[in-house]
């Protein structure tokens, strides 16, 4: 109590002093906070966007299936089986057809990834609607970033070709009926999707598909021979991206954490040399040497206390208005799952932690150069002469 | 004068190291003072008068002999005990004041308060009561910074006396200031020792304090060479 108040009275009383610290420790909570909630709202965002788009409730795999390796689409594909066409007729799974193929689009050639999905499915945001159209045209909808490779517009045709379950390649033009804006790249870049029944016909693969995505009603042991992938499988790429974007703002910000610690550290140390009389005085009014240690450690640790004040004066309005503005970094194009404008995401959580561990690492250098009162002869320390 | 010693100091001796070996800054002092005693160390610079403080007010421990406050032997007190005694029974002035900064006159008063077990009404009033000893209860709301020297040394007093100690120890209290000054704080504690029978104990070597005290007990080269009654002619003690 005597400790708060003098903490309170000697750190507003240093005036300049105390306002630098406090304010560079104060960038310090405002930076953590403002990167970490950066990158908390990245990963809602993008598991939100990864779960409407593709994963679902998770997926059933063909065995053969490997969504990073295309070689083994041609063999990856099975009869629709078992218990399953109950699922897909009661829309709590979605059979797709994964097909690799070619573009042609002005003339060059680019490898692409061709997708079957039924066209009435609302498992994902995929517009699968618009897939629906007269029996003589092929009707596909891809992503913006996939039109942009291939110059592509609504309404264009394109040539493609595959092969089909035999190996004989084939070809025809495909209607680009919709060009959709998604963030998860891997619905988008080299992908282009068909309706699900016209692909099977094209290579001969009828009632087969490669994967299914399912809803989060759907029961994972009921698999029929597919295996199932669950929704952390699924997302485990963007939860180990987010880590390592994670940790890299750690070092920053451990940096200017650190550089605020020195200078409180700086201030304590000089502090109790400059007030060695004060502790002298303080010892023989009674108080005991780990009583004036607790004073001058409540001091140092006081300026995380101001800093975080000082802190949120400035940083909840910059928070708040990020939080509904978003932040816009036009990255969008870099095989991210990440949103052209990312919203900060700012959890308790992430506020109690990071107040914790500046306070408490104030307080452990305001506490190591205190230690050093206790050493201190109270009769030296009236006199001031201490080096 | 045939009051209760509260202190008594046997053959303390006290040693610095220096270099490689020590200064004896005290040699076998022996002394004893009765309550309400108004008494002073004097003699030459380095002659120990501070260090003999330093011991009675248990900031430090003398090398050999025994030294006995208060009924407390002063040899082997933990520091929370030493610190207890000296929050609970010794008042001290120091020559340079040492007044919190940061806290105004009232709440320097009240500090040494904050440590004992006390409501805030008996605070406040004890703090009232010692500013007013000291006729400074105009000035509660003031800073150090904005005082004279004898307006600091006079809060400094009623900071050591507000919890009504049995022992005042000053060092050299009026070295900083005028001779105006040093009579009006020398009257102040002399009042307080009358009334309150106070042991009051000077470190000084300031003439005007002399004249003040009752007791002169001179120091030199760590040695008792006299110590005699004041005004009442040169009675030796012992
Ligand atoms: N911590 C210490 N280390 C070494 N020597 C010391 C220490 N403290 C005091 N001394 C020495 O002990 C002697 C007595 O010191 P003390 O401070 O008691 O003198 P004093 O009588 O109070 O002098 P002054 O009138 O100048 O205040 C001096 O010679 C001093 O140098
Ligand atoms: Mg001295």
């Amino acid at each position: 109590m005597i400790s708060l108040k003098l903490a309170y009275r000697n750190l507003t009383g240093a005036g300049l002093r105390t306002w630098l610290n406090v304010t560079v420790l104060s960038f310090a909570y405002v930076v953590i906070i403002f990167h970490q909630g950066l990158i908390d709202g990245w990963h809602r965002q993008g598991l939100r966007d990864l779960t409407e788009w593709e994963v679902a409730g998770g997926q059933l795999w063909h065995p053969s299936y490997d969504r990073y390796d295309p070689m083994t689409f041609q063999d990856a594909h099975g009869v629709i089986n078992g218990r399953i066409p109950g699922y897909v007729k009661s829309k709590l799974a979605v059979p797709v057809l994964v097909v690799q193929g070619t573009a042609y689009p002005q003339g060059r050639l680019q490898s692409i990834i061709l997708k079957g999905i039924d066209r009435s499915q609302s498992l994902v945001k995929l517009p699968s609607s618009a897939l629906a159209g007269d029996s003589g045209k092929i009707n596909a909808v891809i992503g913006t970033r996939m039109a942009k490779s291939l110059k592509a517009e609504k309404g264009d045709y394109i040539l493609i070709r595959w092969r089909d379950k035999n190996g004989a390649f084939d070809a025809a033009e495909i209607y680009i009926a919709e060009i959709f804006k998604c963030d998860v790249p891997s619905v988008d870049i080299g992908q282009i999707w068909v309706p699900l029944d016209k692909l099977q016909e094209m290579t001969g693969l009828h009632n087969e598909a490669t994967m299914f995505i399912v809803s989060d009603q759907y029961k994972a042991s009921d698999t029929d021979g597919w295996k199932f992938k669950e929704k952390a499988y699924l997302t485990k790429e963007l939860d180990e991206l987010i880590q390592a974007k994670r940790g890299g703002g750690m070092i920053l910000q451990g940096i200017l954490l650190i550089i605020a610690l020195l200078a409180i550290f700086d201030t304590q140390v000089l502090s109790i040399f400059r007030r060695q009389r004060e502790i002298g005085t303080y010892i023989a009014f009674g108080m005991t040497r780990y009583q004036v240690v607790g004073i001058f450690t409540v001091e140092g640790a006081a300026h995380s206390i101001f800093a975080a004040v000082l802190g949120a004066l400035y940083g909840i309005p910059l928070f708040i208005y990020l939080y509904y503005h978003g932040i816009t970094f036009g990255l969008g194009d870099m095989g991210l799952t990440l949103a052209e404008t990312l919203y900060p995401y700012y959890s308790l959580q992430l506020i109690v932690i990071t107040v914790a561990v500046v306070v408490i690492a104030a307080t452990i250098v305001s506490f190591l150069p205190a230690r050093k009162i206790a050493k201190m002869k109270p009769t030296d320390a009236l006199k001031g002469k201490l080096q | 004068m045939d009051t209760e010693k509260i202190i008594k100091l046997d053959r303390i001796v006290k040693k610095f190291p220096v270099g490689s070996g020590y200064f004896t800054a005290l040699n076998e002092v022996s002394l004893e003072f009765g309550r309400g005693e108004f008494a002073g160390l004097v003699g030459p610079s380095g002659s120990g008068k501070t260090t003999l403080l330093n011991i009675i007010g248990s900031l430090d421990t003398p090398t050999e002999g025994d030294a006995n406050v208060l009924g407390k032997s002063l040899i082997g007190l933990n520091h929370k005990d030493s610190a207890k005694l000296r929050n609970q029974h010794i008042g001290f002035i120091f020559q340079t004041y040492n007044l919190l900064p940061v806290y105004t006159v009232y709440e320097n008063v009240e500090f040494t308060l904050l440590l004992q077990k006390m409501s805030a009404d008996q605070r406040r009033k004890a703090v009232l009561e010692a500013l007013e000893w000291v006729g400074l209860t105009d000035k509660i709301n003031s800073k150090p910074a904005m005082l004279s020297g004898g307006e600091s040394q006079r809060v400094a007093i009623a900071r050591s006396m507000v919890k009504k100690p049995e022992i005042v120890l000053a060092d050299e209290p009026t070295a900083n200031l005028d001779s105006e000054n040093s009579h009006h704080i020398l009257q102040t504690m002399k009042k307080l020792n009358d009334e309150l029978k106070v042991t009051f104990i000077f470190a000084t070597h300031d003439e005007k304090v002399m004249k003040y005290l009752e007791r002169l007990i001179s120091l030199a080269d760590g040695k008792i060479i006299s110590d005699r009654m004041n005004h009442t002619g040169l009675k030796e003690q012992k």
